[in-house]
């Protein structure tokens, strides 16, 4: 079966953002007041995989082993199979 | 002995750690190419400043991830020096042989200009040569520099004297206003828990000339050099 997954990176709550606090104040400029800002990222896996469960192991190794640093991020998956 | 100096697509300090061990202390040194697997002819390692990848996933991340990281991992395992610089720092902590995480300075802007910094613990291969205390200039140039770690993960470093290296103002003071990213505890480098892996932000082969402003940074090979031979 062919997969894909839809990898979001947060920072950790708690954790400074200061590309989110950045653009908030940009958006002060222009005359929005967001009340915050968050940068994330997202990374999209295309992968076969044996069935929905193997593929959402296959992607949370990919995520502890490199997308993310668990140190300063958070992350969640979303899947969905693709043909 | 003779110094590995390790290149990656994107490394662009190499050539200057190249020429501060070559030309103005006279040791054999080599740059070597990611992709070798061994490091076995090697007594000591530098992994230089740079871009490597780009920066792309994370400072230091995808170079952290190849298999000249094993062979690295290897020297830090058999005890021998292991130097990472700015760049280097950044990858020592995405493999793993070094703890904690750098981040995005708090003021997302590159910052290219001199530190000031504080020598904390003599007590290891790149600081034998420093006096406890002595305070040394050298510049940094960087935009993920920020040095984070959970608080029991930083008193652990704190109680074990991980941190070497700290960002003071001329008197020696860490205060807030001359950490230039917002680093915790103003931290500039660490080592590892037995001290021969080192990594920091500041760029020491940047001042090991008096001809580039301040040759402070030179003890700091000499120092990894004089440990080497023993």
């Amino acid at each position: 079966m062919l997969y894909e997954a839809e990898v979001t990176i947060n920072l950790k709550a708690g954790m400074l953002d200061p590309e989110g606090t950045t653009i908030k104040r940009a958006l002060g400029h222009l005359g929005y007041n967001a009340e915050s800002v968050k940068s994330t990222k997202r990374y999209v896996i295309e992968l076969k995989a044996e069935s929905e469960e193997n593929a959402r192991d296959l992607v949370d190794q990919m995520c502890q082993k490199l997308i993310a640093n668990p140190i300063i991020h958070d992350y969640s998956i979303d899947l969905r199979e693709i043909e | 002995m003779t110094v590995a100096i390790i290149q990656f697509g994107g490394s662009n300090c190499d050539n200057d750690v190249l020429h501060v061990l070559q030309d103005v202390l006279g040791i054999d040194a080599e740059l070597v190419w990611y992709k070798e697997e061994k490091l076995d002819d090697y007594e000591a390692a530098v992994i230089p400043g740079g871009f490597s990848y780009g920066d792309y996933l994370r400072s230091g991340a995808i170079a952290s991830r190849t298999p000249i990281m094993d062979a690295v991992r290897k020297m830090a395992d058999n005890g021998k020096p292991v130097m990472g610089i700015c760049n280097g720092f950044q990858i020592l902590t995405e493999s793993g042989l070094l703890e904690g995480a750098l981040t995005t300075n708090s003021y997302p802007k590159f910052k290219c200009e001199w530190s000031y910094l504080r020598v904390e613990n003599t007590n290891t291969p790149f600081t034998s040569m420093y006096e406890k205390g002595q305070v040394i200039r050298i510049p940094i140039a960087h935009k993920d520099g920020k040095y984070y770690h959970d608080d029991p993960s930083l008193q652990q470093l704190e109680d074990n004297n991980q941190v070497v290296f700290r960002y003071v103002d001329e008197n020696g003071n860490p205060t807030e206003a001359v950490n230039p990213n917002g680093s915790r505890h103003n931290i500039a480098g660490i080592t590892n828990k037995t001290g021969n892996v080192l990594g920091m932000m500041p760029h020491p082969e940047r001042a090991s000339e008096t001809i580039m402003g301040a040759d402070d940074g030179l003890l700091m090979f000499k120092s990894m050099i004089e440990s080497g031979r023993k």
